[in-house]
């Protein structure tokens, strides 16, 4: 099969190219994307990409696969080059600083993460024991506390592209709405206050490219209207 | 918390409800406009004048006018706070469609209600 990789080397190359590799796969078995790649690395070491748990729960092989962003340890190479002529073109994620190859540069991401308190913050004395939650209020948290961090949602985002040091971005944001959704935090109302500007939340157009492409399948623009519901609610 | 001195309702939500109520008012007023041409296959100039000439629709394309100017520059105000990334050109940009929307107002409310 022929896998396309974008190479990069800041340091020596001028300008991004795409290298080809023809790669024998394995009859009668369906290998994921990162299983290509760890052949290809076989064959040629320079190439560089991020792996750590091969299993979907690391976040760290986020990566554009055939115009998709998609984890490459579980995308079927059967799935990724569908109606697609078999051939595997892997990209880094779109809109990010190239560190190399495939490896991008996450410092706006986390940055974004880190604007928005990912942490419970509760000002009431510390019971004894953990604060406890009734199963209702805990059941709120699903489809929020899952996200991975793997940047595929914020990287397929036009809005995060243009204004990635303004927009939170979809996985900051689903997180902003996991804090704000939690019944143990006291802090909403300066959750809230942090994100009423023109940027943070409200750049979102609703596009929905998160969605489409969350490897956990989750819905950051659900957790996003919430928010708004949230702010709405807050000035009326 | 992002600030930002030149959008519309100096908070986010606030230019968000703005641009809904707006879009909800000016789908009403077109979906009149489009009603009223189909009820009329035969119009003639006569028809169409003694419709605005009427208070109550006078009112309405007020609003409509007043609600485009405001769903016009929310919406350019994105488009330029998203692709412009000099401050200059951005500024520029900027001060042009306020012109735009100050002139075609002020034109709007002269051709409604000037003589």
């Amino acid at each position: 099969m022929l896998v396309s990789i974008y190479r990069y080397n800041p340091e020596k190359d001028e300008a991004p190219t795409m290298q080809d590799y023809e790669i024998e796969m394995p009859a009668g078995k369906d290998l994921m994307v990162l299983d290509v790649l760890n052949l290809v690395k076989e064959r040629d070491s320079s190439v560089s990409y991020r792996r750590s748990c091969r299993e979907g729960v690391c976040g760290s092989d986020g990566m554009n696969i055939n115009g998709k962003n998609g984890l490459a340890c579980i995308t079927p190479v059967s799935e990724a080059t569908k109606g697609k002529n078999d051939k595997l073109i892997l990209r880094p994620l779109p809109g990010m600083p190239v560190i190399r190859d495939l490896v991008i540069d996450m410092g706006l991401f986390y940055k974004q993460y880190e604007s928005i308190k990912p942490y419970l913050d509760n000002n009431t004395p510390a019971p004894a024991i953990e604060r406890l939650q009734s199963p209702e209020d805990r059941a709120k948290l699903d489809g929020l506390y899952e996200c991975i961090l793997c940047a595929c949602c914020s990287t397929s985002c036009p809005s995060f592209w243009w204004n990635p040091d303004k927009f939170v971005g979809p996985a900051g944001l689903l997180q902003a709405y996991r804090f704000l959704a939690d019944t143990r935090d006291t802090s909403t109302d300066e959750r809230l206050a942090n994100l009423d500007d023109p940027f943070s939340v409200f750049r979102c157009r609703g596009i929905m490219n998160c969605v489409n492409v969350c490897p956990k399948g989750l819905n950051p623009t659900r957790a996003i209207g919430h928010i708004r519901g949230m702010l709405l609610q807050r000035e009326i | 918390m992002v600030a930002s001195i030149s959008n519309l309702g100096r908070s986010g939500l606030y230019d968000w409800v703005i641009q809904r109520i707006t879009a909800v008012i000016l789908a009403v007023y077109t979906l009149f406009l489009l009603g009223f041409l189909i009820a009329h296959p035969d119009l003639q100039y006569s028809d169409w004048q003694e419709l605005f000439a009427c208070t109550p629709m006078k009112i309405a394309s007020l609003l409509a006018l007043v609600s485009l100017c405001a769903h016009g520059w929310v919406g350019m105000w994105t488009i330029a706070t998203d692709y412009l990334k000099s401050t200059g050109i951005r500024f520029l940009f900027l001060l042009v469609v306020a012109a735009f929307v100050f002139v075609y107002l002020v034109w709007g409310i002269d051709i409604l209600w000037g003589a």
